[in-house]
């Protein structure tokens, strides 16, 4: 009997562990139903706010012509899958699953259910009723490598990394790169989190890279933890996926922040007039599918560097990996797309650039 | 040596959680129970000693939150292990994933604020002394107060009566029970004393380490205090040793990788996690006879009368 009872408990308690957030209104027949999965909780600062963000300013856009709901705290793999059929079931024609991870069972589900349309954000695989999207991050790295290289005084950059993965390691080398348009001898040190979120790692790793006489920290983990430490030792940082600006009111140069509302209103407009096509969205800043957030705690001159950068990008004049670029050991890497790296080059990248001292993990 | 000084206040900083969380779970399986919920009760410490923080605007009130908290979320276990004597090992789990889920709810309201941290200690001349002064001065009260807490837990243990009933309980129950000694509250204030701690731990991540809250911003800490009363062979002076050294190595792995030594930073990153299995087996290699592992630990006792 106890035992029984404890298996009950249990298995209350992992179904618990998926919460469920719904926002409703009364409820109609002609309403789009929305549906959301989330990786983490909303109130994550980082990540899944930004998704959520998008989704307050859908109910604000569209009002009751539409009726969204969100499950959170979905882990990535097979409950993913449950998840994403739940909100299938409960009436959902269009759904986005906002993590890397969601890829194959969005796939799976979207193959049975050939009717309801899914957004995937991340990933590379798609079908006749499931897109994906997602932005150039690597375009506000190469604008943050200039900042970084104009403000840092001992000319030593500090980069907290998560895992060794193409996105993160393009977003290293735009950073150089940018950086390197200012100081062509610019070094950064790299200290690989090997986790996306872990603040007090985070925290530990920007304490090594300052000790070790990096003064601008640039991150590429979640949350607010280097930050604080950089603003704790009056030192220069970049904010991740949100505005951080709290966390280091002095120390907050920019932040590359995802702003997915435009995209989502457009989709949703898409799917009200029956224009929903499967989208394969890369978005750069002119999609203003990410901003940067004010560029504050600079003079004048760099912040009229950032802001003319920012325009070049967007007006498509320059391109952060504009070829010739070269490797690590100095040769030229191939130039697939005419003047500057094919995409595919980008989204696949696994070698660093020149100037980096570092040797990549695992090569 | 500046940058001595500078990895050595690093790793007392990174260590002082998991030693008292660790101590607290030392004394709990001392007792004869083991609980697995360190994690769960850390979380929801964190999550309650930051709330406290902010709504009183003191760290001490966000402490004494944080231990309230872990204590009131032992006693849940209490009940379930020792009053109902349910399986310790699954309800030490659901006590993790219980807490977790806790946590968010508790911690919903508070995610974004931020909060002044512990102030450092600082006492003019003492802390000023160069290259010393700044560690053994010039931290956070609770590096030093997890200092205290471990000999505490060392004199109660091998120096006093109730400690030498509390390692009998752990040891054989039966006997302990024979003996006229009531095993069971015994072995309830040893899990709440392992709550308090697990709780003042998880607090201190908001407090002092990184002044903000996010759900699951422990992230593994509480396993890594259990292991760590493995490693510590359930001894105190052990446990100090195990902690720095695991704070040590992390600490240490950032700072070679920053320096651009070419070991593949995966590699490096299990290195805490490969040190406690080598010290583990050189332990059990140099031990003769027996393990040192309270006997009666993880076993149910259920008083017949």
């Amino acid at each position: 009997m106890r035992k029984t009872l404890l298996a009950a408990a249990a298995a209350f308690l992992l179904a618990g562990s998926i919460s469920t957030g719904i926002s409703t209104s009364a409820w109609a027949a002609d309403k789009l139903k929305v549906g959301f999965i989330y990786l983490g909780p909303v109130g994550d600062l980082g990540w899944t706010y930004q998704h959520e963000l998008a989704r307050q300013a859908l109910v604000k856009e569209f009002g009751d012509k539409i009726e969204t709901t969100y499950l959170e705290n979905v882990p990535e793999g097979p409950d993913a899958e449950r998840a994403i059929e739940q909100l299938v079931r409960a009436g959902n024609k269009l759904i986005f699953t906002t993590s890397f991870g969601y890829m194959d069972p969005t796939l799976k589900v979207s193959k049975k259910y050939p009717e309801v349309h899914f957004e995937h954000c991340g990933g590379y695989k798609q079908d006749a009723n499931m897109g994906n999207y997602a932005s150039r991050w690597y375009q506000g790295r190469y604008i943050q490598g200039q900042i970084a290289a104009k403000m840092s005084k001992s000319g030593v950059l500090g980069y907290i990394g998560s895992f060794p993965i193409p996105e993160v390691v393009s977003g290293i080398n735009a950073t150089m790169l940018g950086a390197q348009t200012v100081n062509p001898n610019i070094k950064v040190k790299i200290i690989w989190a090997n986790s996306w979120f872990d603040p007090g790692k985070e925290a530990d790793s920007a304490k090594a890279l300052l000790d070790q006489g990096a003064d601008v920290i640039m991150q590429h983990t979640d949350s607010p933890a280097a930050m604080q430490i950089a603003s704790e030792r009056g030192k220069f940082a970049f904010g991740q996926d949100s505005e951080m600006i709290k966390f280091g009111p002095k120390a907050q140069l920019t932040s590359i922040m995802d702003t997915w509302a435009p995209y989502y209103i457009s989709r949703v407009k898409a799917q009200l007039d029956g224009s929903w096509k499967p989208d394969v969205a890369w978005g750069g800043l002119e999609t203003k599918m990410f901003q940067m957030a004010p560029y504050t705690n600079m003079p004048d001159d760099v912040k009229k560097m950032a802001e003319d950068t920012e325009a070049a990008i967007t007006a498509g004049k320059l391109q952060p990996f504009k070829c010739p670029v070269m490797d690590q050991d100095g040769k030229e890497v191939e130039c697939k797309g005419g003047d500057h790296l094919a995409d595919p080059q980008v989204l696949g990248m696994n070698f660093y650039v020149k100037g980096i001292d570092d040797k990549m993990p695992g090569k | 040596m500046e940058l001595a000084e500078a990895i050595i206040l690093s790793v007392l900083a990174a260590s002082t959680p998991l030693l008292i969380a660790a101590t607290g779970e030392l004394v709990t399986e001392r007792s004869g129970v083991l609980n697995l919920g360190v994690e769960g009760m850390m979380i929801v410490g964190a999550a309650c000693g930051f709330g406290g923080a902010w709504l009183s605007g003191s760290v001490f009130i966000g402490a004494l939150c944080g231990v309230v908290a872990g204590t009131l979320l032992s006693l849940i276990f209490a009940m379930m292990t020792l009053g109902l004597a349910v399986n310790q090992v699954a309800s030490g789990l659901a006590l993790t994933i219980l807490g977790i889920g806790l946590s968010g709810l508790i911690g919903a309201g508070f995610v974004g604020e931020r909060i002044n941290p512990a102030v450092h200690l600082h006492i003019p001349g003492l802390t000023d002394i160069p290259l010393v002064g700044r560690i053994l001065f010039g931290e956070d009260a609770f590096v030093y107060l997890s200092l205290a807490l471990v000999v505490g837990v060392w004199w109660f243990l091998y120096r006093t009566r109730a400690g030498l009933i509390l390692r009998a309980c752990g040891d054989n129950h039966t006997s302990a029970h024979a003996l006229g000694y009531s095993v069971l509250r015994i072995r309830m204030y040893a899990v709440m004393f392992g709550g308090a701690c697990a709780g003042l731990a998880g607090a201190y991540l908001p407090l002092a380490y990184t002044p903000f809250f996010i759900p699951g911003m422990t992230a593994g800490r509480g396993w890594i205090a259990l292991a760590l009363t493995v490693f510590a062979s359930w001894r105190p002076g052990r446990l100090v040793i195990g902690a720095y050294l695991f704070g040590a190595v992390t600490i240490l792995q950032l700072h070679a990788q920053g320096a651009g030594i070419g070991i593949p930073s995966q590699f490096m990153s299990s290195l805490p996690y490969l040190a406690t299995v080598i010290v583990l087996v050189a332990l059990s290699r140099a031990r003769t006879g027996g393990s040192t592992a309270p006997a009666a630990l993880g076993t149910v006792f259920v008083p017949d009368r």
